[in-house]
């Protein structure tokens, strides 16, 4: 069987995409240069008063730039519908489009839906009033959706990831496999990293590594970081100047160092992540039981049953989450008991959660500061003095009046540190600290790709641009958001 | 502002003492200490010789008293071994009885010696700081001016096509974190096999293999544009974004002031007002930025210095953090930890002089 070329059948359109995107970078280009010279427009004024002037040559190089930006777009949509419809046949992209067929049916759907209802969806609607946004959004739900077919359904993939494929060691992309049987995907679609495996596979595997662990340990970082920012930025004083310091003081590590420090099989041997868990953990447990007490406690008979379930199921969520194999802490020379294995929902590799407790330990602090500035603002606001006049508890004040007209920029910035853990990740992957070696998750694969890379570079490549589009999506749909968020 | 420079001094020295002792806590976990005993004595120690091994050279003492004798208020330790030899923190059986000092510590300037290069840790770590210091400033030649650059460039007509491009521009640059960029830019320019150098090289416009060299170590003694480009330019590329977004944000906020509408319609040319009514004043901000983007790029030159094989300051945070070499560690967190608060300080000093609205009380 032949290798794969990167469009097959569909060849004939490389030049026509290459003409458009040429005639689109030159107009543009052009069109900045012009835009330095003085403007020679002539300007008229029309019957009602209305203003009007020509465009002239700047006018004609946009429209000029804007019809090859769409024809190159056209072009990308063709490869990818022949693509659908031809499979490998139209090459290594027609053989991608093809196997995550799923995921753009997904993102067909969840776009038409959204915009469908867009104006009843809130902020979240109006996401897709902008076009940065929409892109973001699009690019971030690629990979989200990619994780779960992949990582849950197992679907997408072509190969095992794990598995070695001998005489595929470091074969280019659209190598045929060898010796393949009638079953079997016929072609590493990305090529075999050093140790024979399917890049493609990995790739798609890794994606929900990142998708899984990064969200998760924002939001746990926001609760730690919002569950003590708006204390400190409320009651100022001698807590604040507590906190802040501690803040400051982890803020002052380098951040490879402390991995380095926390991140290491002698430092989970000692049990020290595992204390780490327990105590950023609870923090969740803590804001809900505060949120929701602030509210309610005017209301016993409402309250106690509401917190008594809303805890006992965070707190059974929680001692599963710290508990592994029915310890909390399990040193060599001592055993903290935990929730007994047979009540533990699941387990975390201990690799997996080293991992997770480092970077929301990294990232709570930031976040502290961010909502304490918030608070510092927002407690001078009428509203608030309003509330303590009613005779609202502080903490009432603090969840119920200051966090909701906080959450414009957290929410902008929770975006923002989705992407910033998910460098993190990378990061811990490229130094091969937390995970073990033959994970799948693109920080690894890059640090292992690495080594080669002047001779066999797309092992490495593939995850590192994969990692760069999820981190570009989360950040131009952090934009959309904020633009949108400041609109009203 | 004497008194306000005195405090964040007090500070910064609280800050570092608590960050070195946490350091030194870490590192002095017994599952460490064992690796530590066995790297260095033999991997087939029995539980009783790492014992001994770390008794006799004094890691068994409780963490205070040896936090205090590598700060130098502790005497140091003194072990008489079964064979009569005498060892001490500060000396060894070789040094005559009168010449051996009871203290020494970082307060009487001794770092300690570095169990991985077998040297002291001060010249170690001050040799590998002139060559990050070489990096840095390449890092910072670049990475400055261009920054402003697209920064002013953008922010100066707001949502022109240039605007949106150059912002594009940098939001993509802060989405590429340096481990991503330095491998697109080692397949892309500095492979002999792939992206642009077989290419350039079959033209003949390039007379070497590749167009830039993705190995940086040879830039160490001697660095050229052709060695050293690629590392530098990966690092300014990651903080690039984040300066020119702020330096935009500041001069849209000045181009929309009213005093430069006043110098519109007085009829100033526009290149005059960019450059000398709104440029001084768009410049403030960014300053801030600049300064506490600095212990940024220190994560980057971590990243940068292992991908390139640099051997500079980040290299050896990385070799002294896989081995747990426990005195090299300390002195490297000890100088990051100062160029973060140094830092600090600068920025909220110059913001100060800068901004004549701001006064420090």
């Amino acid at each position: 069987m032949e290798a794969l070329t990167w469009t097959g059948s569909m060849g004939w359109l490389n030049p026509i995409l290459g003409l458009a995107v040429g005639v689109m970078v030159l107009a543009y280009t052009m069109k900045i240069l012009v835009s330095f010279l003085p403007s020679t427009g002539v300007r008229t004024i029309g019957s009602g008063g209305v203003a009007a002037a020509n465009q002239g040559l700047s006018g004609l190089l946009g429209r000029v730039g804007a019809y090859g930006f769409l024809a190159a777009l056209a072009i990308v949509v063709v490869y990818l519908l022949a693509g659908i419809a031809l499979g490998p046949a139209a090459g290594i992209f027609g053989g991608l489009a093809r196997q995550l067929l799923p995921v753009w049916i997904a993102l067909a759907a969840l776009f038409a839906v959204s915009i469908k209802f867009k104006r009843s969806l809130g902020l979240y609607g109006k996401l897709f009033d902008s076009t940065v946004g929409m892109i973001g959004f699009g690019l971030v739900m690629f990979w989200v959706f990619t994780g779960v077919f992949g990582g849950v359904f197992d679907m997408l993939v072509t190969h095992d990831s794990l598995s070695q494929v001998s005489g595929m060691k470091n074969k280019l992309p659209g190598t045929p496999l060898a010796g393949a049987g009638q079953e079997e995907y016929q072609w590493f679609l990305l090529g075999g990293d050093n140790l024979a495996r399917d890049v493609y596979s990995r790739l798609i595997k890794g994606s929900w590594v990142v998708v899984q662990i990064a969200p998760m340990a924002t939001l746990f970082a926001f609760m730690v970081g919002i569950t003590l920012g708006l204390p400190a930025g409320y009651y100022g004083g001698k807590l604040d100047v507590f906190l802040s310091f501690l803040a400051n003081l982890i803020l002052a590590f380098p951040v490879i160092l402390l991995f380095y420090l926390l991140v290491t099989p002698e430092i989970v041997l000692t049990g020290i992540p595992n204390y780490m868990a327990l105590v950023l953990f609870v923090f969740p447990l803590v804001f809900l039981a505060v949120l929701l007490n602030s509210r309610f406690y005017t209301q016993p008979s409402l309250r106690t049953p509401l917190l008594i379930v809303v805890l006992g199921i965070t707190g059974w969520l929680y001692l599963s989450l710290v508990s592994t194999n029915g310890a909390i802490v399990d040193a060599p020379t001592y055993r903290i008991p935990g929730l007994p294995a047979f009540v533990d929902l699941f387990d975390i590799d201990p690799g997996v959660l080293v991992v997770f407790v480092s970077v929301v330990f990294v990232n709570a602090p930031t976040v502290f500061r961010i909502v304490r500035g918030l608070a510092l603002d927002i407690k001078t606001r009428d509203y608030v003095a309003a509330a303590q006049t009613r005779g609202e508890g502080p903490w009432y004040i603090m969840l119920w009046e200051i966090l909701p007209n906080a959450r414009g920029p957290l929410i902008v910035d929770f975006c923002l540190r989705i992407g910033y853990t998910t460098i993190l990740l990378g990061t811990l992957g490229f130094f091969g600290l937390g995970l073990q070696s033959e994970s799948p998750d693109w920080g690894t694969t890059i640090n292992a790709g690495r080594r080669l890379l002047s001779l066999y570079p797309h092992a490495a490549i593939a995850p590192a641009v994969a990692l760069l589009s999820l981190v570009l999506g989360l950040n131009l749909l952090a934009d959309g958001l904020r633009e949108e968020s400041l609109r009203d | 502002m004497g008194i306000f420079i005195l405090r964040r001094l007090g500070v910064i020295l609280l800050t570092a003492l608590c960050l070195t002792f946490i350091v030194f806590w870490l590192t002095n976990l017994y599952p460490n200490l064992e690796k530590l005993a066995k790297s260095q004595g033999n991997f087939r120690m029995s539980d009783e010789a790492v014992t001994s091994y770390l008794e006799n050279r004094g890691y068994l003492q409780p963490t205070p008293i040896k936090f205090g004798q590598w700060l130098g208020v502790a005497p140091g330790w003194v072990t008489e071994t079964a064979d009569g030899k005498v060892m001490g923190r500060c000396f060894t059986s070789e040094t005559p009885v009168d010449e051996r000092p009871t203290f020494c510590g970082i307060l009487q300037g001794d770092w300690g010696y570095s169990t991985v290069f077998k040297e002291d840790v001060g010249p170690t770590v001050l040799t590998r700081l002139k060559l990050t210091g070489k990096l840095m400033l390449c890092v910072l030649l670049l990475m400055v001016p261009s920054a402003l650059l697209v920064g002013v460039l953008a922010g100066m007509r707001e949502g022109s096509r240039l605007d949106r491009s150059l912002s594009t521009f940098s939001i993509a640059t802060t989405a590429t974190p340096e481990y991503v960029s330095g491998v697109i830019f080692i397949a892309v320019l500095a492979s002999s096999r792939f992206g642009i150098s077989p290419w350039l090289s079959d033209m003949g416009w390039i007379d070497s293999n590749t167009l830039f060299l993705g190995s940086a170590t040879s830039a160490m003694e001697d660095a050229t544009f052709w060695n050293f480009f690629l590392p530098v330019l990966t690092i300014s590329l990651y903080g690039m974004g984040y300066i020119a977004r702020m330096t935009r944000a500041s001069m849209t906020e000045v181009m929309t002031a009213q005093y430069i509408r006043t110098a519109r319609l007085k009829g100033v040319k526009f290149s005059d007002i960019v450059l000398k009514h709104a440029l001084r004043n768009a410049l403030i901000a960014p300053f801030t930025v600049i300064m506490l983007q600095i212990p940024w790029l220190l994560n980057g030159v971590v990243i940068v210095e292992t991908l390139f094989n640099y051997k500079g300051f980040g290299w050896l945070l990385v070799q002294a953090a896989a081995n747990n070499d426990i005195e090299l560690l300390l002195a490297v967190s000890v100088v990051s930890v100062i160029v973060v608060l140094a830092t600090q300080l600068i920025s909220d000093i110059g913001y100060v002089f800068l901004n004549p609205r701001i006064r420090i009380t």
